[in-house]
This record gives C-alpha cells, sequence and structure tokens, in this order.
C-alpha cells in the first residue's frame, strides 16, 4: 500500500499557498488600519513632541547626535516590534479560538508555509506600522541615513524575530489574557530598557552589563548604527544575534506545528 | 479496488486518559455513501478529526485512496473535504474569500479558485451572498458555506461530521439533494448524523461505533434486513374505550383515537387490518413510529445495556 512515491506540494502550489495566508493577514490589518496604522504614528508622534522637542531640547547630545535625532531608531524600531509581535500573536490565536487554524490544518500546506505565511503577515505590519511612524519622525528630523542596506535588513530581521515570538505565544496562550501579558510585562519593558531614549554608556558598569542580556538593546543599536552611524554594540554582533534568535525560535516554532501543540489534541 | 479510505487499528487515547478508539478498521469503497453512527461521545468525531488530520491519533494507519496520512500527508489531504460539525471559519469574513482562501492553501490559483466558487457558491444558493461576513448568515447557510469550503478542492472523498444539525427541513432536503448528486459524480461522502432518517435514506453503507469500536458494518440493506419488528401507528375514525382481542397481534391502545401495533417483519399487515376490521376497527391513517434505522440502532443499544 505504500510503494507510491510520496507527492508533496509542488513549488508553485506552495507559493500560491504562501501568497494566500500573506494577502489574508494582510488585508486582515488593512482593513482595520485606524486600530493597526494609526496609532503608533499618533503614539510616536507625542514621543517626538514631548521627549525630542521639549524635553531633549533640555539634554545634551548623545554620541554626537541631537537628542532628538537619537531617539528616532529606536521609536522606529519600537514600532515595528511591538506591531509584528502584535500581528500574528492575536491572529493565530483568533484563529485558534474560533478554530479557523482547521482550514490549514486540514490542507496539503507543509508546516513551514503555515509558519511563514503568518510569520511573513507579522513582517508586513511591522514593516508597513514602521513606514508610518518613519513617515511621521521626517516631520520632527531631518532622517539621515547611514547604511541604507544595514538599516533595511535590520528592521526586516527583527520583524520577523518578534513575528516569531508572537507565534510561540499564540500557540501556547489559552485566553486573550494570554496573548497581552508577554507583550505588557516582557516586551515593552525590555524595549525601554533596550536603549530605545538613552545610550547604555551612560549607565554604571553594572547596568551596563546587565543590559547586554537585553537582545532588543543589540536590534535597537544595529538599527541607530543604520540610520546615524553611531551605536553601543558592534553592528556585526547585533546581526549574529538577531540571527541566531531567528534561527532557534524558527526550529522551536516548526517543532510547535509539528507537535501540534495548542492546535491538534 | 481502491478504497476511499481504509482505516486500520486505529487508536487514541487523550492526554486526560480518556480512550476515545479502541482499534478500530474500517473500510469505505470509493464512491460509496457510507453513514458513520453511533451515541454522543462513542469517538465518531475523534476517528473523524484523525482521518482529517485535526487529531494526533495513538496508534493505527489511515489510508486516503491509498495515501498513508502519515507517510504521504499532502497527497492524502488533498482527497479529502472535511465539513465539521462546529462552525470552523473567521466569522468576519466574506463568504468567497472564505472559500478562495481555503482553494489557496491547496494552491490552487486565485482566478481559477474564484471560477471555482462561483461554480460552488452557486449550486449551493450562496452565491449572492457572496460578499456577506460569514457572521451574518443563517444556521443552514453557514453550514452550507461549509459544504462549499470542503468541495472547492474537488476532494475524491467528503466527510460530514453532522451536517445538518439545526438546519430547516427545507435546506436539509436541499442538502440531501445535493449530496445525492455529488456522490452521483462520483465523490465517496461519509456523514455521521443524529437524524437516522438522513442515513437510512441517503447511504447504502453504515457503521456503527460505541464505546471507540466499531459493533456494526455492513450494508443498510442487509442491516435493516435483521430488523426483527416494525412499530407502526395507528389512527382510528371512531373513538375506542377498550382494545378488543386482536388475534394475538401485539397491540396496545395510546388513547382512544389511537393504536400502537408491533408487527413482525414476517407477519403479515394485511393480517392485523384483517382482525381489525373484523373487530370493527376503522383505520384513517398510519405511520412509522420511529424509523427502521432508528429501532436497529436503539436494539444494538439496547444489547449493549444489557450485556453490561
Amino acid at each position: 500500500m505504500n510503494e507510491r512515491k510520496p507527492t508533496g506540494m509542488t513549488t508553485a502550489e506552495k507559493l500560491v499557498a504562501l501568497r494566500t495566508i500573506l494577502t489574508k493577514e494582510f488585508l486582515r490589518f488593512i482593513r482595520i488600519w485606524v486600530q493597526t496604522v494609526v496609532p503608533p504614528m499618533v503614539t510616536t508622534a507625542l514621543y517626538f513632541a514631548i521627549f525630542g522637542n521639549l524635553i531633549g531640547s533640555q539634554i545634551n547630545d548623545i554620541d554626537g547626535q541631537r537628542y532628538m535625532d537619537f531617539i528616532v531608531p529606536g521609536l522606529i524600531m519600537m514600532a515595528v516590534i511591538s506591531n509584528s509581535y502584535a500581528n500574528v500573536v492575536s491572529s493565530f490565536y483568533g484563529s485558534k479560538f474560533q478554530r479557523a487554524i482547521e482550514e490549514m490544518l486540514v490542507s496539503p500546506m507543509p508546516n513551514y508555509i503555515i509558519l511563514l505565511g503568518f510569520i511573513s503577515g507579522g513582517v508586513a505590519r511591522g514593516l508597513t506600522v514602521g513606514a508610518a511612524v518613519t513617515v511621521v519622525s521626517t516631520f520632527f528630523t531631518d532622517l539621515p541615513v547611514h547604511n541604507l542596506a544595514v538599516s533595511i535588513s535590520v528592521v526586516v530581521l527583527t520583524a520577523f524575530l518578534f513575528a516569531l515570538g508572537g507565534f510561540i505565544n499564540a500557540v501556547y496562550a489559552r485566553s486573550f489574557d494570554d496573548i497581552s501579558i508577554i507583550p505588557t510585562f516582557i516586551l515593552t519593558p525590555l524595549t525601554y530598557l533596550g536603549g530605545v531614549f538613552y545610550s547604555i554608556h551612560m549607565l554604571p558598569p553594572f547596568w551596563q552589563t546587565v543590559s547586554q542580556l537585553n537582545p532588543i538593546l543589540y536590534m535597537i543599536n544595529a538599527f541607530r548604527f543604520g540610520l546615524l552611524g553611531v551605536s553601543d554594540i558592534d553592528p556585526a554582533v547585533s546581526f549574529v544575534i538577531i540571527l541566531a534568535f531567528i534561527g532557534a525560535l524558527y526550529v522551536f516554532s516548526l517543532y510547535l506545528l509539528r507537535k501540534g501543540i495548542g492546535i491538534r489534541t | 479496488m481502491t478504497a476511499a479510505l481504509e482505516i486500520q487499528d486505529l487508536r487514541k487515547t487523550y492526554a486526560n486518559g480518556l480512550t476515545a478508539l479502541k482499534g478500530i478498521d474500517l473500510t469505505v469503497p470509493k464512491g460509496e455513501f457510507f453513514a458513520l453512527l453511533g451515541p454522543n461521545g462513542a469517538g465518531k468525531s475523534t476517528a473523524i478529526g484523525i482521518v482529517s488530520s485535526l487529531i494526533n491519533k495513538s496508534g493505527g494507519k489511515v489510508f486516503i485512496f491509498d495515501r498513508d496520512i502519515d507517510t504521504d500527508f499532502a497527497a492524502a489531504r488533498r482527497n479529502i473535504g472535511l465539513v465539521p460539525q462546529e462552525f470552523n471559519f473567521n466569522v468576519f469574513e466574506p463568504v468567497v474569500e472564505i472559500v478562495v482562501n481555503q482553494a489557496g492553501y491547496y494552491g490552487i490559483p486565485r482566478r481559477e479558485a474564484f471560477d471555482a466558487a462561483e461554480d460552488v457558491l452557486n449550486q449551493l444558493g450562496l452565491w449572492e451572498k457572496r460578499r456577506a461576513q460569514a457572521r451574518e448568515l443563517s444556521g443552514g447557510m453557514k453550514r452550507r458555506l461549509m459544504i462549499a469550503r470542503a468541495l472547492i478542492h474537488q476532494p475524491g472523498l467528503l466527510i460530514l461530521d453532522e451536517p445538518t444539525a439545526g438546519v430547516d427541513i427545507e435546506i436539509r432536503r436541499s442538502m440531501w439533494e445535493f449530496l445525492t448528486r455529488a456522490n452521483e459524480a462520483g465523490t465517496t461522502i461519509i456523514l455521521t448524523t443524529h437524524y437516522l432518517e438522513e442515513a437510512e435514506s441517503l447511504c447504502r453503507q453504515i457503521a456503527i461505533i460505541d464505546e471507540g469500536r466499531i459493533v456494526e458494518h455492513s450494508a443498510m440493506r442487509d442491516l435493516l434486513a435483521r430488523l426483527h419488528e416494525e412499530t407502526f401507528v395507528l389512527y382510528l375514525r371512531e373513538p375506542l374505550d377498550q382494545l378488543p382481542e386482536l388475534g394475538g397481534h401485539d397491540v396496545r391502545l395510546l388513547d382512544n383515537h389511537t393504536l400502537e401495533a408491533a408487527v413482525h417483519r414476517d407477519a403479515k399487515l394485511n393480517e392485523l387490518f384483517a382482525d381489525l376490521t373484523h373487530a370493527g376497527i376503522e383505520v384513517l391513517s398510519m405511520k412509522n413510529k420511529a424509523n427502521r434505522l432508528e429501532e436497529f440502532f436503539m436494539s444494538r443499544l439496547a444489547n449493549r445495556n444489557d450485556s453490561q
């Protein structure tokens, strides 16, 4: 009975499937753009107006940069991180909650296509909101770009990493409370403590060392290097750390899907 | 001949220790209209969940048109369409998007999928509702939407878990006609239902699952032939206060206008009517008390309870 060769999906079919999930995810957050795209723009504008303009004008330059310019990379990255994470955690958990995830589980799609579909949706939202926040920032700064390739690659990789984080959160979530606990109690503090508003060189030596355990520090600094050419961390180290986290979380996510944890009984 | 579905020694024990399937074997030939029946909690939905890859099995093998769901899962899943018991779509999505996206998950390009969606939604009377969000549909429409979604990739095997639950009789009958046409066009259909009349009128083969085991598996005709009696309800023209002797027939008075008669399958109804006429009792109309499959089903479960 098993003499026939396995016949999986062709590459073209997999691409259709991947594009289907990406389109669905993109339309999902674009349809509710007032809830998904506008709030981070308003929040970031307030950060620029209050911290950058009012308070920042009273603060000395950091690493040779005006305070307003210094906080731009961190604020953009903060929007990218929270939105790529939020998109996947809410979409995948919503699919679990409504059991719509079964539409994909009964299909011939391999697990990695399902995963990449949701992740690409998260990356799409992270980049869309990141672009919107960047536009807002141009009203307050000249937005210099020191290295475009580094800037874009670090944003895309960071969005990818936090989309994976959102996926894992959604797999384990059993209620809507569970999808807000990690963003509120882990992600937001790590982001604020990741050098958005300050250089870790301003901290006492002990807290500088502690800060280096925060992965978000590396992403914000790599992006700051891309835009401003200054960083607390060697950008190469940042890339290695981001890629290592992506590798680990990707493998773990595929393991969760293969075992059906949280989605198959 | 290729079987649409072959299940070998299928077992499932859930994490809480509940053993839902205790090693079932089942073959559904290609082209069959098959009823899988059983009381609540018997293991029907678990079996269907495993076959359609929604539940992990604890042991055994499942083949869809000879394709192993473990080693050749893509080919196996291409050949299954599932209509689950519970609604399982995003209620905020438009009807046509739900169906077209499902096609996309099978690798069908969007334009092709849209044409196929128009065809299947038209057949199920949902094309006019294509732009409505799924939550705006009635219960019957939601069930038909799930059928449309399950058929969009033209599977060889369609599995329906209680497809007509909570659906009014008019829509239920239109769904029966649709499923009959699909079966005549070559789709193998497996149906679970609590409406045994539905199983009796649609299905040619039947399996009964109880407490995680297949306790009956035969052709519907053979199974019904094993019923040793049927019960009829007779409505009388004139009121009757006391039941006269009726030649040994098993008859009882339900009220003064209604009789209930249990008739052995070897007995002739003519003899009962002759004795009723002889006793001066005129019958206006009659009906089966329960449909025949229901009687068999109840007797099967009663035997199980007696033997415990």
